[in-house]
């Protein structure tokens, strides 16, 4: 098995046992991008030298015999919206092109201290909003499976690094799905932590109170030892939770006892893709046959979740867009006519349309003698989801469902009706709506040979135990093994 | 349907300068979603708290202790007009 | 035309920390160094998060406690948007519908001189934004924007409309400050920014037929002294009259909106400001950013024991305790905190508050303010001025000595000697200034003056009756004997003579 088709998990282990070094595997690594990656457009900046100068010191170390961090040695690609001390910090816009963060978010500081090698940033949709990575201001990022398809988003440039083997780990934000569905899309495994499981500073807003850092990998240990790193209570984001995170990797191949994993009726909707209907069933079948328990759940206000999310996301996203003014940072328009214009055209020139959508969408549900009808009621309706989540996990531990509806979709296939990409989101936006975490992992591959993923969620602060159920999955089935044709075998 | 005059409305509060072409195509796109999200008109909320946060925390402070600003430089850095000391903007107009 | 003049303050007052409300930058005042105080917060740089200083919170509950509101068992932070460059965020986190503090009050006297009760809505806390300079040469260059101010704690303190003329909101404005220094909350100082204040003005205008005609509502924002504030209300009730006058237009008529003025200091004038075009809709919503606050009636008695004497009640012990006049009373109280522990200091130690007073507000505020200097750099400290005063208190040093004796200690340590009560002493024997008591050596002393020649006249007066004519001779006894006490001098001249 070549390097590049070796899952995380085992490459770390590789690296500790100075079998490879971190060298030999960013180059690899590096290799691959250069190879492939004018097709598949995953990352917006990369600096080799850079990405080696921190292998070899990462080598040094283990040489000298100091001791190194857990995920010493392995790269990881870091969606464009993690602020990283003078590095470009694009976030998908044309507002933010040349805008050099002068610190570094608190995830980032965790990776170095963590040893990791910070490998490039990748591409995403402008301010993570969006399904696919078609609203990046700079390219389009293919689907490592099919290029004419959508590698789902909007950390869309992780998922495709990640499912390319451009980077075995890779770093995305979770807004409404925004790990979730990529992870689906392009057959890697990628979490979405419990809310204020990872520190927010230094991640560019999209929706404060939804978003959420989180990892992806070729595989669940990788994915594992990625989110260890970034977890953990931050004095920085008062909305860090101050709770000590467990080893999410002690107990992680030990198989879960008398497991219930819960089936929601609400969500066996119209207009599920008969290939995910048939491999998500086939996935719980998987997990029948390991000994759980499959229930039954009700989430009954499930099916406003995408109305309830498309007030709730969009409001907040106009009021942490509206620091874009062309004052402090970022573009500034040439031509205006005075103060008042400079903002108009430097906004209307920095973001493009779903950006602009979005902002409008969420001036027009807080504007006076709107707010209460829209956004106060979502938020109501809000807490409503996040009661039926709780009721849900007093019957059972997890619950299971296709990640999206359905498989990738064509570039171009959405992008004119914002509600039908909407409603791709359907059963990933309930877990940033509740806070509680969410996995993806490859379970199946569609007829066009397209991935599908499994989503299991899990009650809030569960992610060691969600991770223990996504691992029984992998270990009894080969679907993360599988890779596509750009990885040479 | 949203009217044009909404849509002007709200372009305004959000400093946006739309074309007649983006708003054109704005006013169906956000009536259709204004019309999809009344759904939640059917859901009884009466007895129901707003949740603002994902997770329920209070008072979560800091302690009121320095730590070292910015340079100048640093802080200036990335702004697309500045005179060496200050950001630059087009005269502000108060009277 | 009879009229009532209906008048709410809302003061921005900043509290004393050393560092922002939401980030762990510095707050000192520094227009001199623009854009040196800043971090990544301040800047509103993508990717950041506030996070709440506890002790701004602590001193907003304090300062709020002064003003006798209650306290929030809960409270949480909203977003007020608007655009502006002085703004970065593009909203300032303050706090809506549930601020932290409501329903407080405060006291002036008025126009009759009963006391009056102004009532406060509410005093809430939000972060300050930083200062836009604009260019004044008219040719319409670029303004500048310095941040190092932005993200300062302040309190907004909002009053009902209870006030009733200028003199009122003077006073109460008065009140609000004391408050606030004695509590150790804010300088308050206007010429740094640490105390802002805009006047909502109206008029309530009494018909013919005894209807009430208010007229439209007015706020003058950013009044930067207490005189600006009077002269701003004195304006506008004469100009809101005649406008009434010229259109009778009343609040509350169709189109007529909330007007915002400023005022020119020069002119004593206000003047109306370009209205922000969409001023109206802040959309204010919770700050998904920011946990709220909780507080238990334990936390808040905690806070509320750290609570110095409130400027009414130490008004009132001045009163009792030391018998001040009025005039005394406010003249150490609105002076300084730290001048009233001095005075009280002093007034233990000599005894007397009266006389304590009397050296506090003539010979101590006169060197202050002649040198320039703050009453805790001020060398003469209570402990020694009180054993000097407590001297002329026992009558064994004269008021006029005791000038000398000030003026030596003050020398003495202004040249940086220490000074302590037995200074007093040294100095008094040193100068030969202590009260003669001996009543042998003062009479001998009187026989020798009144056996001049020069005298003869005097002498022959005093015999007359005309008690006057003791002057020039009590001034040369007192030359002879140092110390003696004129008063006693004098007894005993009229004494002698009467007897002789
Ligand atoms: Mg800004
Ligand atoms: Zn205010």
């Amino acid at each position: 098995m070549s390097i590049l088709s070796t899952g995380a998990g085992e490459l770390l282990a590789q690296l500790n046992r100075g079998e490879i070094t971190s060298v030999e595997l960013t180059q690899a690594c590096l290799n691959q991008i250069s190879q492939n990656d004018m097709n598949v457009g995953a990352f917006l900046h990369i600096d080799q030298d850079y990405a080696l100068e921190q292998a070899k010191a990462v080598d040094n170390k283990r040489a000298a015999g100091e001791s190194v961090g857990p995920l010493a040695g392995i790269p990881v690609a870091v969606k464009d919206v993690v602020c990283h001390k003078g590095q470009p910090c694009t976030c998908g816009s044309k507002y933010l092109k040349d805008f050099i963060p002068p610190y570094s978010a608190t995830s980032i500081e965790k990776l170095q201290a963590a040893d990791a090698v910070l490998l490039g940033r990748t591409n995403m949709d402008e301010f993570a909003m969006g399904s696919s990575t078609e609203n990046s201001a700079f390219q389009k990022t293919h689907n490592p499976w099919k290029q004419d398809y959508a590698p789902g988003g909007s950390s869309g440039g992780s998922a495709a690094a990640v499912g390319s083997r451009m980077a075995p780990l890779a770093v995305g934000s979770d807004t409404g799905g925004s790990i979730r569905q990529p992870a689906s899309f392009c057959g890697v495994v990628g979490m979405k932590p419990t809310y204020g499981r990872v520190s927010r500073y230094g991640l560019v807003a999209f929706a404060s109170s939804l978003d959420q850092i989180g990892p992806f990998g070729t595989d669940v240990t990788g994915t594992a030892a990625l989110l260890q790193a970034l977890s953990g209570h931050d004095p920085l984001d008062s909305t860090s939770i101050n709770k000590p995170t467990p080893d999410l990797l002690a107990d992680l191949n030990q198989p879960l006892e008398g497991l219930k994993i819960g089936v929601v009726k609400e969500f066996q909707a119209d207009g599920i893709d008969e290939d995910v209907i048939s491999a998500t069933d086939e996935a719980i079948n998987v997990y029948r046959s390991l000994g759980a328990e499959i229930k039954d759940v009700s989430l009954p206000h499930a099916r406003y979740g995408v109305a309830t999310y498309y007030i709730i996301a969009p409001a907040e996203a106009s009021s942490n867009l509206s620091r874009y003014d062309g004052i402090h940072y970022g573009h500034r328009a040439e031509e205006f006519k005075d103060l008042t214009d400079m903002y108009r055209q430097t906004r209307e020139e920095g973001f493009g349309p779903e950006v602009k959508r979005r902002i409008m969408m969420g001036t027009y549900t807080l504007s006076a003698g709107y707010i209460d009808a829209y956004y106060v009621k979502a938020l109501k309706v809000r807490r409503l989801i996040r009661n039926d989540y709780d009721d849900a996990f007093q019957e059972v531990d997890f619950i299971a469902s296709p990640a999206c509806p359905t498989p990738a979709f064509k570039i171009g296939e959405l992008i004119n009706d914002p509600l039908a990409m909407y409603l791709s989101d359907m059963f990933t936006l309930g877990a940033n709506l509740a806070g509680i975490p969410g996995i993806s992992i490859p379970a199946g591959m569609s007829s066009e040979g397209l991935p599908i993923g499994l989503q299991l969620l899990g009650p809030p602060l569960e992610e060691a135990r969600l991770l223990r159920a996504a691992r029984m999955f992998e270990q009894a089935t080969d679907w993360h093994q599988k890779v596509p044709e750009l990885v040479a075998q | 349907m949203l009217s044009e005059d909404d849509i002007h409305k709200v372009a305004e509060l959000a400093r946006l300068n739309l074309s007649e072409q983006q708003i054109s195509e704005l006013r169906p796109q956000l009536s259709k979603l204004i019309d999809y999200v009344a759904v939640l008109e059917e859901v009884d909320t009466d007895e129901v708290e707003p949740m603002v946060h994902a997770i329920e925390q209070t008072n979560v402070f800091r302690d009121d202790i320095r730590s070292p600003p910015l340079p100048r430089e640093g802080a200036l850095a990335n702004a697309p007009k500045t005179d060496g000391k200050y950001f630059l903007v087009p005269q502000i107009i108060e009277h | 035309m009879d009229y009532k003049i209906v008048i709410g303050l809302e003061v921005h007052v900043q509290l004393l920390t050393q560092t922002k409300l939401f980030t762990a930058c510095t707050t000192e005042f520094n227009p001199d160094a623009p854009n040196t105080q800043t971090q990544p917060l301040c800047i509103a740089l993508p990717g950041t998060l506030p996070v709440l200083n506890r002790h701004a919170y602590e001193l907003a509950v304090k300062a709020a406690l002064g003003l006798n509101c209650s306290i929030a068992k809960f409270t949480k932070w909203d977003r007020k948007q608007y655009f502006y460059p002085d703004l970065p965020k593009g909203y300032q986190i303050s706090q809506y519908d549930m601020p932290m503090s409501f329903d407080g009050w405060l006291e002036v006297d008025d126009a009759d001189g009963h006391k009056k009760k102004i009532r406060i809505l509410r005093a809430h806390l939000e972060e300050d934004a930083g200062k836009n300079i604009h260019d004044e040469s008219g040719r319409g260059e670029d303004s500048k924007v310095d941040l190092n101010r932005a993200g300062t704690p302040l309190l907004e303190i909002v009053s009902e409309p209870d006030l009733s003329s200028a003199a009122e909101a003077r006073q109460y404005l008065d009140e609000l400050r004391l408050i606030m220094q004695y509590l150790e909350v804010s300088d308050c100082n206007m010429q740094e920014g640490s105390l802002r204040c805009d006047a909502n003005v109206n008029l309530h205008i009494v018909q013919e037929d005894g209807q009430i005609a208010p007229t439209p509502l007015v706020e003058v924002k950013n009044l930067n002294s207490f005189r600006n504030v009077e002269a701003a209300i004195d304006f506008e009730v004469e100009r809101q009259l005649e406008e009434f006058q010229l259109t009778g237009r009343k609040w509350g008529d169709p189109g007529v909106m909330k007007e915002t003025r400023g005022f020119d200091a020069n002119r004593g004038t206000t003047f109306a400001q370009r209205g922000k075009e969409d001023a109206a809709d802040y959309r204010y919503f919770p700050d998904p950013d920011l946990a709220p606050v909780t507080m238990t009636d334990e936390e808040i008695d905690a806070i509320r024991k750290t609570m110095c004497e409130l400027p009414a009640d130490r008004r009132e012990r001045m009163r009792t305790v030391y018998e001040l006049s009025d005039y005394d009373r406010e003249v150490i109280m609105n002076h300084s905190p730290q001048l009233s522990d001095y005075f009280e200091e002093t007034a233990k130690i000599s005894g007397d508050g009266k006389q304590a007073a009397n050296w506090v507000t003539q010979d101590v505020l006169r060197e202050l303010n002649d040198r320039d200097l703050a009453i805790d750099e001020f060398p003469v400290r209570p402990v020694v001025l009180g054993a000097m005063v407590k001297k002329i208190v026992d009558g064994d040093l004269t008021v006029k000595s005791g000038r000398e004796v000030f003026a030596a200690l003050l020398e003495t340590g202004l040249s940086g000697n220490s000074l302590s009560p037995a200074t007093v002493d040294q100095i008094i024997e040193e100068k030969g200034l202590a009260v003669v008591k001996d009543t042998g050596a003062i009479e001998a002393t009187i026989k020798e003056v009144l056996s001049r020649d020069q005298n003869a006249k005097s002498v022959e007066d005093l015999k007359g009756g005309k008690q006057q004519a003791a002057g020039p001779i009590i001034g040369q006894v007192m030359k002879e004997v140092k110390g003696a006490d004129a008063k006693m001098v004098r007894e005993m001249i009229l004494k002698i003579v009467q007897d002789s």
